[in-house]
């Protein structure tokens, strides 16, 4: 497979930034409250940011497939919804590891998880619909996609609504300018990270394609003739 | 005049299973043209995309010049494998109902019209669950005219009907052709619809391998042995 | 014919169809009381049950019986391949839409009422009185969770697989409407902020409009084409 310029320079600025985060991870100050758990906040934030911005992107590709009928669309909008998930893994797995050190529990239902949550209910969902939904199954999880996206605000809004009423747990620390390098390398690495590996997962999917129409053609020129498929 | 429906290099595939491949076709009002083919030929995919229910991936189709609009659904009748009835209301309210929705002038008095024509008005308040298969086949031909299409789209249209049904439906379509209409029938039963049909077309693997205008009777037979074979 | 006769015609037809078999209200309503003896069973033994917990049994239960009512409702319409005679008729694709979302809310309606009824009975609810906010909140709750389950019931078409979709599609994105409606009901049973039903009715009134909009916006390249 040959790549393109551009996402080898992104690759390479991918990899650049996963080696170099590490050192500028460990090089932080400590913060004095939760001490090296705190150094989770570095992965598990660009990580959530990642989730997000791919569940729109997810969602505009469904937008350009379902009113434009573009197939690179449907590509784009299914790559990134596992992507969606992927990263939203991450981010369900490192949160609840932060979380038991700051408010001793492995769970709280606070804003920000609940979402997160639910988007990568509502991402796996699309999976599925787009595995098993039968002849229309690209467009019903386009649709999921868009709807998805489209409930985020009001999630949100619910949510945050629905624990006001309880004790406030603050999540984000301000954060202190000695983390800054090492938080900003980490969110641009991990933004980056996804747009290589997003474009890979569309260029699979784009192979995929005209494999399919290639042995459609092949098909029709009478290539498998006498040897059913 | 314009063809009731021309369908220029229609492709469809679901996956890689090619269902049809480059099918071009022009039926002139007035005509019946037989549509013969062995299983998984095309038949039914090429209907469904006459019908408008489903788009073609490659190729056009216009009806009287029309895209699949609206105006164009309401000039198409289809008979199916299903009745395309509900099976709690009786005939009457079926052919009312769908009389409404096409917009029919005065709906119930179409019903009471075609009922009697398909030999229905007996049984026509009687809930359609209770119909054997030959009355369902009847009315749903009703449901089809209910709106006087000028394409009328027949699959298997002489399922489940007795030698009395079957020349009544015949009757039928002779005289919707005599009116105007454009026919394509999907059957089996060869003897039964050649007295019907001015054309021959026969589809397999998804092409049209025969076209030809059907002067005799007993000819259908042997086209449709020649193109198969 | 005008958009709203149209409209009316097919949800005619629903009521009458549904009058003749009482299958969709009959069973919705038997497993609305199911469930919600399930729910008194498992809290049985204890304290009563809190006002915070009845309410929340009363929306669980309104999602349960919506997405059983609507996937049946949908699978009717594929017995004789209705849909499909529906989809070839000449109305706007939207009134399909509009007909079936207007059908449904009316049957979960009676649904819901009754199971507002069973959570009074058993979990001893003071719903009566409270009775006009409890059905505001309800009937919003019931439009947004129709508009989003009766799309995507129509867009699962012939998936074989369309009982498990459904709800694993629909309960993830009605989430809204569940936190909505039971903090709504709790808040008026328990009368603790005043201000907070009402604010909940118009979040569920703003979650109406935009799914209702975006339903319509959808519908046609979702379910109006096989394929």
């Amino acid at each position: 497979m040959k790549l393109k310029p551009l996402s080898l320079v992104l690759a390479t600025l991918a990899v650049l930034g996963l080696l170099w985060a590490p050192f500028l991870i460990v090089g932080a100050p400590r913060e004095p409250t939760m001490g090296f758990v705190q150094k989770i906040f570095y992965f598990h934030v660009p990580c959530a940011w990642v989730c997000f911005l791919s569940a729109f992107v997810c969602a505009f590709g469904a937008i350009a497939y379902l009113f434009r009928d573009a197939e690179w669309g449907e590509r784009l909008a299914a790559s990134s919804a596992e992507l969606t998930v992927v990263f939203g893994l991450c981010t369900l797995v490192t949160g609840p590891l932060w979380a038991r050190k700051a408010w001793g529990h492995w769970w709280e239902w606070d804003v920000r998880l609940t979402l997160t949550l639910l988007l990568w209910m509502i991402f796996i969902a699309y999976l599925f619909a787009r595995r098993y939904g039968g002849p229309g199954g690209k467009k019903l999880a386009a649709g999921l996609a868009i709807f998805g996206a489209a409930n985020v605000p009001l999630i949100y809004l619910s949510v945050s609504i629905w624990r006001s009423i309880h004790p406030k747990t603050s999540v984000v620390p301000t954060l202190d300018p000695g983390m800054r390098p090492a938080f900003w390398v980490s969110f641009l690495t991990f933004t980056i990270l996804y747009f290589v590996l997003l474009e890979a997962r569309v260029a699979l999917e784009r192979a995929r394609a005209s494999l399919d129409a290639l042995y459609l053609e092949a098909e029709d020129r009478g290539l498998f003739d006498g040897d059913p498929v | 005049m314009t063809p009731a429906v021309v369908a220029d290099g229609v492709y469809q595939a679901y996956g890689r299973q090619p269902a049809l491949r480059g099918v071009s076709l022009s039926l002139a009002a007035g005509q019946a043209t037989a549509l013969l083919g062995p299983n998984g030929a095309g038949k039914s995919t090429l209907l469904r995309i006459l019908s408008t229910l489903e788009r073609a991936s490659r190729g056009t189709v216009q009806w009287s010049g029309r895209e699949a609009d609206a105006e164009t659904r309401a000039s198409i009748g289809l008979v199916a494998h299903e009745s395309l009835c509900y099976a709690d209301l009786s005939a009457r309210e079926n052919l009312t109902f769908f009389g409404t929705l096409y917009g029919v002038a005065d709906p119930a008095a179409r019903a009471t019209q075609l009922l009697a024509r398909v030999a229905l008005d007996a049984a026509a308040d009687r809930a359609a669950r209770t119909y054997s298969r030959g009355m369902l086949q009847r009315l749903a031909l009703a449901r089809a005219l209910v709106h006087s299409p000028r394409l009328l789209l027949l699959d298997e249209p002489l399922t489940g009907l007795d030698r009395q049904g079957t020349q009544l439906v015949i009757d039928l379509l002779v005289e919707e052709k005599a009116r105007g209409t454009s026919l394509l029938v999907v059957s089996h039963e060869l003897l039964a619809i050649a007295p019907l049909c001015d054309r021959v077309l026969v589809l397999a693997r998804g092409r049209i391998v025969k076209d030809e205008p059907l002067t005799a009777t007993s000819d259908l037979a042997r086209i449709y042995d020649e193109a198969v074979a | 014919m005008s958009y709203a006769s149209w409209v009316m015609r097919l949800v005619w037809k629903d009521i009458v169809v549904e009058l003749r078999r009482k299958e969709l209200v009959y069973a919705s309503i038997f497993f609305a009381g199911v469930v919600l003896l399930v729910f008194a069973f498992s809290f049985l033994g204890g304290e009563r049950p809190t006002l915070d917990v009845a309410a929340g049994v009363l929306w669980v239960t309104v999602a349960l019986t919506g997405t059983l009512g609507i996937g049946r409702a949908f699978e009717r319409e594929r017995e004789g391949d209705t849909w499909r005679a529906l989809l070839l008729s000449p109305l706007p694709r939207t009134a399909l839409y509009v007909g079936k979302l207007v059908s449904l809310c009316l049957l979960m309606s009676l649904v819901v009422a009754t199971a507002a009824f069973g959570v009074g009975l058993l979990f001893g609810a003071p719903l009566a009185d409270h009775l006009g906010g409890i059905a505001l909140l309800l009937v919003l709750g019931v439009v947004g969770f129709s508009a989003i389950a009766s799309l995507f019931a129509a867009s699962l078409g012939r998936s074989r697989s369309r009982d498990l979709l459904l709800p694993l599609i629909v309960y993830p994105l009605v989430v809204p409407v569940l936190i909505a409606g039971a903090r709504g009901t709790a808040g008026l049973l328990t009368g603790e902020d005043p201000a907070l039903p009402a604010f909940w009715m118009r979040f569920l009134f703003v979650f109406d409009l935009i799914f209702v909009t975006l339903g319509l916006w959808t519908f046609e390249p979702l379910a109006a084409s096989e394929g």
